[in-house]
This record gives structure tokens, sequence and C-alpha cells, in this order.
């Protein structure tokens, strides 16, 4: 991280600014101007002193392409929430509890380490999946219903779909 | 339109309150500290979330300001749960805390190998 | 309208109930930790929806404030079983 060029760390610094505006104007939820201008100049100071290890990308992450496939994913994620709850009351309401758990691995293609905590994040909200570990690239992941032992059919069964996402996203 | 915003939010409120009660039920009724965790996260994520954002759409034409609050507390949850769950996961793991496997023929649980390992080189 | 105010506070007292029960019962701190969890997230919810019923603006903040130390609390008590801390 001590060797960034100038204009990567400018731009950088440009990404979390603009991102800490978005949540400041959030929370105080008035465009007045006096709150605009406190705003500006706190945030700005973060973002200047948070530039080695607060941010993780550069302004390319806001190029439309990976605007399109990051709201993409906000409705795939989403979809995936609603039918693994409605897994989850299916299995908490039949009387004989219908479950077969244990604990599965997977080698995953993503390289960044943003990219691997939204997956687990993900996976973790998936149906009948909880993320326990990853070391380097490898998930460890409880699954209430164990299908594969397998690692590269439970990495087709589980992650897949988010991944081919996120690869286009990072 | 207001009517129809009241009956969005009220169906969501609805839903995110049944919800929340799966997830306590299932807090009860599963076997152990995995499953619990499963039931227990993914239902009261749901739950919340879509409790949170029906309240805002009941006030949406009133104060918009309760929607931005809203989006705000559900991004919140959703960022916020998974990652508490992982923590106790891993957490209940190094105390020993082995899961419950029906079906046992040898290697249902991956985890178990590596998590010795780590201990090994702890010692050293 | 109302009515629909009543049935989901009447589904979330039980829904804290039986998470109660488990709070009380679990056999290990790891169960008890599980529960306190879950009641973090339905109390959170349960104050927002309070903030509608008396109409107050501010008690999304507390809603939002008890989210986050809620969450820390429980990221604090994992890591003290773990036994990192």
């Amino acid at each position: 991280m001590e060797n960034l060029k100038l204009t990567d760390k400018l731009s950088r610094f440009i990404v979390s600014w603009i991102l800490l505006m978005i949540v400041w104007i959030a929370f105080t939820t008035s465009f007045a101007a006096q709150e605009l201008l406190v705003g500006v100049g706190i945030t700005a100071i973060i973002a200047f002193f948070t530039i080695p290890f607060f941010t993780c990308c550069t302004l390319t992450i806001l190029s439309p392409t990976r605007v399109f496939y990051m709201i993409y994913y906000l409705f795939v994620f989403t979809w995936e929430l609603i039918k693994s709850n409605i897994d989850v009351a299916r299995r908490v309401l039949t009387p004989s509890l219908p479950i077969n758990p244990g604990i599965v691995k997977f080698k995953t293609k993503l390289t960044t380490d943003y990219s691997r905590m939204v997956l687990a994040n993900s996976i973790t909200l998936t149906p009948g999946t909880l993320s326990i570990d990853i070391i380097d690239d490898t998930f460890y992941v409880h699954w209430i219903d164990v299908k594969t032992t397998n690692p590269e059919e439970a990495q087709k069964e589980i992650a897949e779909t988010f991944e081919k996402i996120l690869l286009k996203i990072f | 339109m207001s009517l129809l915003f009241e009956i969005i939010g009220g169906a969501l409120i609805l839903i995110g309150s049944i919800f929340l009660l799966l997830g306590g039920l299932g807090i009860l009724r599963m076997p152990d500290v995995y499953n619990r965790l499963q039931a227990g996260t993914k239902a009261t994520t749901l739950g919340g979330m879509s409790l949170i954002l029906g309240v805002g759409f009941l006030k949406v034409e009133d104060d918009w300001t309760w929607m931005v609050k809203a989006l705000i507390i559900v991004i919140f949850i959703a960022f916020s749960n998974p990652i508490s769950s992982h923590a106790l996961a891993r957490a209940m793991y190094k105390r020993k805390r082995y899961p419950l496997i029906k079906n046992d023929d040898g290697n249902m649980d991956a985890y178990k190998e590596v998590s010795e390992n780590i201990k090994k080189e702890d010692k050293k | 309208m109302t009515y629909i105010f009543y049935i989901a506070l009447l589904f979330m007292m039980v829904g804290v109930a039986l998470a109660a029960i488990r709070f009380v019962k679990g056999p290990t701190a790891g169960d008890r930790s599980v529960a306190l969890d879950t009641l973090t997230t339905i109390m959170v919810a349960a104050l927002v929806m309070l903030a509608y019923i008396f109409d107050r603006y501010i008690y999304l903040d507390v809603a939002l404030v008890y989210g986050v130390l809620g969450f820390i609390g429980v990221i604090v008590l994992a890591r003290y079983l773990e036994g990192a801390l």
C-alpha cells in the first residue's frame, strides 16, 4: 500500500469522498447550505486520512457497466434472500425437521479481499448455507441440506450465480 | 396514490412480522447451534428489512426523510447480520462444538482437519 | 389499518417470547449469544414500528444506535468465546 502512485491516491480519495458525502446527506437528510458545507469539510478530512486502508477501489469502480452490474447484483441477491427465507420457513414449520447438515469446502475464483467478503456475506443469506471460515481461496460452508461433498459441484451449487457477477464488478 | 402506499406498507409489515416470528420459532426448534444460526439469521434479516421498509412506505408521502432513515437501517441490518452470524459460527467451532451430522460418510465435516492444523500451529 | 399493527405486534411478541425461551434454556453460551443476536434484530424492528405508532422521528435514531451497539456486542462476545480477547 505504501507505493501507490499520486494519481492512484487521488482517485481513491475522490471515491471515498463521494461515498462519505452520500452517507452524510443520508444521515442529516437536509440540503441546507451550512449542513452541506460542514459535510464537505468533514468528509474531505476523513477521506484524506484514510487513503491507505479505507478505500477498496479507484475511480474505475464508478464506470457505467460496473454500476449496472452492481444494481443487477442487488436484484439477484434480493431474489435469493426471499427464496432462502421460504426455504427456512418450510423447514421450520415441517414437524419432522427435514435437515441433513454438514460442512463442505470449495475454492473460489475471486482474487481481491473485498469481493471475497461480499461473496461470504451473500452465501450466508442464500438458501441453506452459512459461511464459517475463509482461508486463502477456500471457503468452508455449513450446509443445512448437503447434496454433495465434492468441492467443484458444491461451488457450482452454492456460489456460481454470485461469482459470475462479482467477477465483472471487481 | 396514498391508498397504494398504504397497501404496500401494510403488506410488507405483515410479511415482516411473520418472518420475525418464524425466526424465533427456528431458534427454538433447530437441534444444534449452526442450524439455529441459519434459521435465526435468515428469517430475522428479511423480516426486519421488510418491516422497516413497510414503515417507510407508510410515511413516504408525509415525510420522505423517514424513508431515507429506514433505508439506512435496512442497509445496516443487511451488512451486520451475516457478519455477526459468521463470527459466532467460527467462535463456536473453535470451542469444539462440532456440528450435528445425520448421514455421516466420513467427509461431511471438511473444516475439522483445518481447525486441528490451526491449533497445532498456535501451540508451536 | 390499526388492526395490522396489532397483528404484527402480536406476531413479534410471540417471536420474542420463543427466542427468550431459547435464551433462558440454551445449554451453552453459544446458544444464548445466537438468541441475543436474534432478539437484537427483532427489537430494532419493534423500535421502528413504535416510532411510527407514536409518530416520533427520533425513535428511528434510537433504533439505529441500538442496532449498532447490539452488533458490536455480539462481535465482542464471539471474540471472547473464540478465546482471542
